[in-house]
């Protein structure tokens, strides 16, 4: 795959505008990122070769560190000693950054660089761009075809055939949906989807605003239709135990039918034996007559405010954001995800059409970052227990309630 | 005044003053500010008194991360009878004793980490060893982790099984020390079983009790990792401790409330404080009565 980059690489030199003055490139890079999985990690040192290839008086130094790490790391990277380029994601989870002054504002880039626009917003802050997207990933309901086809069952497209399917596997002795919530956000998916249904995907980002309280009656009216669901005993037993990870085999194995989740779980899925006759995907179902909102997490590079050298981190990003750079690194064979920019393929893999389709096309309402992402960290991190103790003790739902808008009321007032 | 004692206690004190002590105060300082961690405390930091100690008497995060604290430093000290009864039955000389002492004092030597993994394998709702054994006497299948009345006393058992190896080593050493002559003398005075134990016995492994509770006291304020590898805090936040609690609010993914993680920690600090002015005092008694 290297050598592909190599030479796409030397093309986008030769025809690139962006890249008139790459001859003045010199000193040193230090980039780190999060890219640590086996895939990712491959693709972010063929970054690295490529730049360094097109810029070969520039020292390049990568840093790879653990992803869950670099959530608490970056902290400590921004302020002491802070690398020139590093990952991080959009939304919300860049703004204490932002308004901390640690990031640098890239809003020159955004000024060149074409076919971004769809996620401009994600990274907007205060009317400026702070960093740039070199990959997103869509969400939605994967399942088991060949269950779906043994008992009659077909893609549902309102949350009464949603009801009405998963009552027929439930009686088929089997559970509706995987789900591990000992990690929180698998929790957040649901009622991103349950609420954007139920009441739009502006009503969504209103409450992750703080705009809504969290006793709002269309707030208990998406809880109500979750209860529905974990009433009829939809979901995985035990699911508080176990990590997402750990709530696949029940779907490989065929006890469960069908996992809300991102993109990133088809390669496990497929990695445990499901071939791709078994596993199939579809959008959310409908609830109520509102513009569907849909989940695409977008991850990011961006540029410390204390970086040494801008001008090649600014090079940097403006390389990950090529059309066919992106391409590249969201191949089925590379990240497996989707390309930012509106100029880019998308790699021949069913899901990743599917999954490309629908963003473009039938997300009327608007795309979400996710529950994480759109909400105050702290506010996500109260919200997604309360959401995993209603999902095991829905006669709970008051108590929760009245603690969401609790913490609502102290987290938005400062 | 002779300078070599001082020379000597010179680079220990340093680093006590400057990674102990200094750090103890700036907690404090801290704990009065709403501080998101990121920038200079004098320039991004909101002085608010002591409004994190107000919003913590009415956190419910907190008070239960209080009354965990609680069961964990009551709960903790059965493994020092559990030490200690493991010694006396291991202080014998018998073939290979030196074989079963070791696999008594293992799972002192693993990792907390791996101690968290093996119980949370044993404890697992489905495929657990713990409900395959409880299914052998017809008993219904438990989720102890998954259960928020529960799962506390599943990590503190899980807790308790290195510490009662760590007391039982203490205890051992102990009874080497126990004056064969004592006991000799008791057994002529007709003592024995348990009388033997309580007065002749157990007042003679005073130093290693003594030890052993501090080690257990310190050890059940300041667990975490069990905690963090076993629920990270779930379900639902109710297996969290205080030092937990910290970590969530102050440096985990979505912790940026330093001042209220401070105000946490130095809770946490007064608690300990009451148990570490007491083994000062009693050491502090100790050494004059010996002198």
């Amino acid at each position: 795959m290297r050598s592909i980059l190599t030479a796409l690489a030397a093309t986008t030199m030769l025809t690139g505008t962006a890249f008139a003055d790459a001859h003045a490139l010199s000193g040193e890079l230090r980039i780190v990122s999060d890219m640590s999985n086996p895939a990712p990690r491959a693709v972010m040192e063929g970054l690295v070769a490529d730049f360094g290839e097109m810029h070969p008086d520039l020292d390049i130094e990568l840093e790879v560190v653990d992803r869950e790490a670099w959530k608490t790391q970056i902290r400590n990277a921004l302020t002491a000693n802070p690398p020139d380029v590093i990952n991080w994601y959009a939304a919300n989870r860049m703004g204490p950054y932002v308004q901390a002054g640690l990031f640098e504002d890239v809003s020159d880039i955004w000024a060149d660089i074409e076919g971004l626009d769809a996620v401009k917003g994600a990274l907007t802050l205060d009317g400026k761009q702070w960093g740039v997207p070199y990959t997103y990933y869509q969400w939605g309901i994967y399942y088991r075809e060949d269950i779906f086809n043994e008992l009659g069952l077909e893609e549902p497209e309102t949350f009464e055939q949603e009801m009405a399917n998963c009552q027929a596997i439930i009686d088929s002795g089997r559970k509706c949906y995987a789900i591990g919530s000992k990690n929180y956000w698998t929790t957040g998916g649901w009622f991103d989807y349950l609420n954007m249904r139920t009441n739009g995907f502006d009503f969504h980002m209103e409450l992750a605003r703080g705009e809504v309280p969290w006793t709002d009656d269309r707030v208990r009216e998406t809880f109500a239709n979750w209860q529905k669901l974990v009433d009829m005993g939809a979901y995985l037993d035990d699911h508080q135990n176990y990590s997402w990870q750990e709530a696949l085999p029940p779907m490989v194995n065929g006890e469960a039918t069908a996992y809300l989740i991102g993109n990133f779980a088809v390669a496990p899925m497929r990695d445990a034996g499901l071939t791709d006759e078994q596993i199939d995907f579809y959008q959310f179902p409908v609830i109520a007559d509102v513009p569907k909102g849909e989940d695409a997490p977008t991850d990011t590079f961006h540029i410390p405010a204390g970086a040494e050298n801008k001008e090649a981190a600014r090079e940097f990003l403006k390389f990950v954001t090529q059309a066919d750079v992106q391409t590249e690194i969201n191949a089925g064979d590379a990240l497996g995800q989707l390309p930012v920019n509106a100029s880019s393929s998308v790699d021949a893999d069913e899901f990743l059409e599917q999954g490309f389709d629908m963003l473009s096309n039938e997300s009327t309402g608007g795309v979400a970052q996710f529950f994480d992402r759109d909400f105050p960290a702290e506010m996500a991190s109260v919200a997604m227990e309360g959401f995993q103790e209603f999902m095991v003790f829905p006669e709970n739902l008051e108590d929760i309630l009245q603690r969401l808008e609790q913490a609502r009321e102290r987290i938005y007032a400062n | 005044m002779r300078v070599t004692p001082w020379l000597f206690l010179a680079p220990g004190i340093l680093f006590f003053v400057f990674y102990v002590i200094f750090p103890i105060f700036q907690s404090f300082q801290i704990s009065l500010y709403r501080w998101d961690g990121l920038g200079e405390l004098s320039t991004n930091g909101t002085f608010v008194g002591l409004d994190n100690y107000r919003e913590l008497s009415t956190d419910r995060a907190f008070n239960i991360s209080l009354w965990n604290n609680l069961r964990w430093l009551v709960l903790y000290l059965l493994a020092i009878p559990m030490g200690l009864f493991i010694a006396l039955f291991l202080n014998q000389t018998v073939t290979g004793i030196r074989l079963y002492k070791s696999l008594f004092f293992f799972p002192f030597v693993i990792s907390q980490v791996v101690v968290g993994l093996v119980f949370s394998w044993f404890y697992l709702p489905n495929e657990g060893l713990l409900n395959a054994f409880l299914g052998l006497f017809g008993a219904g299948p438990v989720n102890i982790l998954g259960d928020p009345s529960l799962a506390t006393y599943g990590i503190i058992a899980a807790g308790l099984w290195p510490q009662t190896a760590y007391c039982m080593i203490l205890y051992l050493t102990g009874l080497n020390a126990v004056d064969p002559e004592q006991v000799e003398a008791a057994r002529l005075d007709g003592a024995k079983g348990w009388k033997m134990l309580w007065y002749v016995i157990v007042p003679q492994l005073k130093p290693a009790t003594f030890i052993a509770f501090v080690v257990t006291i310190i050890g059940a304020l300041r667990s975490f990792d069990l905690i963090s590898i076993m629920t990270g805090g779930g379900p639902f936040g109710q297996t969290r401790v205080l030092s937990f609690y910290m970590f969530e609010k102050a440096l985990a993914e979505f912790g940026f409330r330093m001042g209220y993680g401070a105000a946490i920690a130095v809770v946490l600090f007064l608690i300990m404080m009451v148990f570490i002015a007491y083994f000062l005092w009693s050491m502090w008694r100790d050494e004059r009565g010996a002198r």
